[in-house]
């Protein structure tokens, strides 16, 4: 087992590297193709002169594998940002995943403001979804065909079929300017008021628990029907024990270790950010950074955030790999 | 001395109910396309310390009727009819809660493929462990120790060390004898098996019969063992119940059936068996067709179309127009079949015992 983590961890940073690596060279790319950041950072129109200062600085005007070194380096090491010259020095430490020239700083201190934003959201989203998609699932499974069963089945559907930004706009527009319910969304910090923290965050959580809840109650509803059809459920059936005992035991323990696993790659892939739903209610985390990075070109912060996104996906996926060996006794890694 | 049963066959069974005496059983399934007829007045009893065989082929109704026993229709969509008396008590009247507490207490059952009768995430300990004590207040440790007794009652060597192991890590001749031990573990006095050896070795067949056997002789308990595999009924039946179309067709002692069988779908069933100590004759010879649709019943005799006797007889016609009933013939030995008995022990005599 210690073995089999160990091999799956190197694995692991292999994948990264590699991303690292792609998404470094699409960066290169746009600097080359697109333009230098240096206009980001110096304003309209500076001089050439200024220009290739500004490249010396940043260590632009390197070979190409050189950029890429000097920031794996600066992940693993920590590094000083500029080339030494007074006033330009700024200590970078580790892990450190490069400048923001549009917003002069770095993106490590970037990540860590927006990253607890973006956790809030998957932490409250997640629970909800789960415990939602899962009971809705289990209790349509048990009650196939029943009006209950049918318009729980009616309502996922539209669930999986409505986008984000469309569910987020219309809770947005009952809840919030129609109905005031709830005070245009704010970001408050769990720390310093919880409640305001819930209140400004319960909308979010909705628009996307809904969607994935919907996935999960289906996924929940088939896994249960399949699982209940199973022999061994006849066999705890004819050993006499009593329904909730056959259901609540045998059967959901075999029905929602599948859903361990979505669970785990979807919280994985959701702590990269939010990107439709932070837009959507103005929340400063990941995604939002991710979308304006984009849209000004600061590629420094699309890619730091790239590879957080990337590490936070490999270490679900071998997270869910190592929890699957725990519930089924038949996997077993040697 | 002939005697012709009604059609709900009560007269062969007797008002004193045996142990187990099932009585015009009637399991019906609604479905969008129809009324599944899968079981329909079948009649049979038990008493402890026997077993019976039950035969047929796939859709015959054997499987539906051990889950009626067991009462795993409850709560489905089936339609039951009749009786199923046990010590007397009707199975079919019972409450939910009632009929739970029969399961795996009195009856006990034991399924076809032990790989996935069993719960993959359990082991086997727990599983036996969790059976005995939902119908016996016991600590843990003392339910403990009367599933490692019963492991090793059924032969599974280290017993408690094997007691913690997951029913994947156990061979299939193994994992039928837990599923054996778990069936046991409350001491049940009837014990319906439905296809026990059919997903194992045909060398493990023989060891898991005759452990069923011995266990018989020890518990005194009565035994149902469902099966497509007269070689096995052969073996370990007392009595047999030959089942077509939802129906039983032959029924009797395990010698008269089979040495004196008359039924044309019996015939069918042995002449389709191979033979390893005779000389080949050549070509094993199957039943031609195939099962009949249980929602489109034939109207005469059921197994009629597939029958190839009855265009050699008088009563011909009669097969395509209306059902025979089950005739006793003597002993326990009762047929369903329009040719009259003379003849049909004629054709047995004479052209379907040489020809086997």
């Amino acid at each position: 087992m210690f073995r089999y983590i160990v091999r799956r961890l190197i694995g692991a940073a292999f994948v990264v590297l590699i991303i690292s690596l792609v998404t470094f060279g699409l960066q290169w790319l746009a600097f080359h193709v697109g333009g230098s950041p240096a206009y980001l950072f110096l304003g309209k129109a500076p001089s050439p002169e200024q220009v290739a200062a500004f490249e010396k600085q940043w260590g632009l005007d390197q070979p190409f594998y050189i950029q890429y070194l000097t920031y794996i380096k600066g992940i693993v090491f920590g590094r000083v940002l500029g080339d030494g010259s007074p006033g330009s020095e700024q200590v970078c430490s580790a892990p450190c995943l490069g400048y923001s020239f549009q917003y002069h700083e770095t993106v490590t201190q970037l990540i860590k403001d927006a990253f607890p934003v973006t956790l809030s959201l998957t932490i409250g989203a997640a629970i909800i979804w789960l415990v939602s998609g899962v009971s809705i699932g289990v209790l349509s499974a048990l009650k196939k065909g029943s009006i209950a069963d049918r318009s729980a089945m009616v309502v996922a559907l539209a669930g999986v079929s409505l986008p984000v930004y469309f569910t987020g706009l219309i809770l947005l527009y009952v809840f919030v300017y129609t109905l005031h319910w709830f005070p245009p969304p704010k970001y408050t910090e769990f720390t310093e008021n919880p409640f305001l923290w819930a209140q400004n965050l319960i909308l979010p959580w909705i628009t996307i628990a809904f969607g994935t809840a919907a996935l999960y109650a289906r996924f929940t509803r088939a896994n249960m029907l399949e699982t209940l059809n199973e022999d061994y459920i006849r066999t705890a059936t004819s050993k006499g024990l009593p329904r909730r005992t056959v259901i609540g035991k045998h059967a959901l323990r075999s029905a929602l270790t599948p859903v361990l696993t979505i669970f785990g790659m979807d919280v994985g892939l959701l702590l990269g950010g939010a990107i439709l739903t932070e837009k959507t209610f103005s929340l400063p985390g990941l995604g939002y950074l991710t979308v304006n990075a984009i849209a000004r070109s600061d590629f420094q912060v699309v890619l730091g955030i790239t590879i957080l996104a990337a590490i936070f996906i490999v270490v679900a996926n071998l997270l869910v790999d190592v929890l699957y060996g725990v519930v089924d006794p038949r996997v077993r890694y040697e | 001395m002939t005697i012709t049963a009604d059609a709900k066959g009560a007269d062969i069974v007797g008002p004193d109910p045996a142990f187990l005496d099932v009585r015009d059983l009637v399991v019906h399934f609604p479905t969008d396309d129809g009324l599944v007829r899968s079981v329909d007045g079948l009649s049979f009893s038990v008493e402890r310390g026997r077993t019976l065989g039950i035969v047929g082929e796939s859709g015959s109704g054997k499987s539906v009727t051990s889950q009626a026993i067991m009462g795993l229709h409850n709560g489905t969509k089936a339609k039951l009819g009749g009786e199923i008396l046990l010590e007397g008590r009707d199975i079919l009247s019972l409450s939910d809660s009632d009929m739970r507490k029969l399961r795996g207490q009195q009856v006990a059952m034991i399924f076809q493929d032990p790989l996935s009768s069993l719960h993959p995430f359990y082991t086997i300990g727990a599983q036996i462990v969790e059976a005995y004590r939902v119908h016996n207040d016991v600590s843990k440790a003392a339910a403990k120790s009367r599933a490692i007794d019963m492991l090793d009652r059924v032969g599974i060597p280290n017993a408690a060390k094997r007691f913690d192991d997951y029913p994947h890590q156990f061979s299939g001749g193994m994992r039928q004898r837990a599923m054996i031990a778990m069936a046991l573990v409350c001491d049940p006095s009837l014990i319906i098996a439905d296809e026990p050896t059919t997903a194992l070795d045909v060398t493990v067949q023989a060891q898991i019969l005759e452990l069923m056997l011995d266990i018989q002789r020890e518990f005194n308990s009565a035994i149902i063992i469902i099966t497509h595999d007269l070689g096995v009924v052969a073996e370990i039946a007392d009595d047999v119940v030959v089942m077509y179309g939802g129906r039983c067709v032959e029924t009797g002692d395990v010698r008269e059936v089979f040495y004196g069988a008359e039924m044309p779908y019996t015939w069918g069933l042995l002449r389709s068996m191979p033979r390893l100590d005779r000389e080949r004759k050549g070509r094993l010879d199957p039943i031609p067709g195939t099962p009949p649709s249980l929602i489109n019943l034939p109207k005469g005799c059921v197994f009629a179309p597939r029958c190839t006797f009855k265009d050699k007889v008088e009563v011909g016609a009669l097969c395509r127009t209306e059902r025979p009933d089950l005739e006793l013939i003597e002993g326990g030995h009762a047929v369903r079949c329009h040719i009259p008995h003379e003849e049909r022990h004629r054709m047995w005599v004479e052209e379907i015992r040489p020809a086997l």
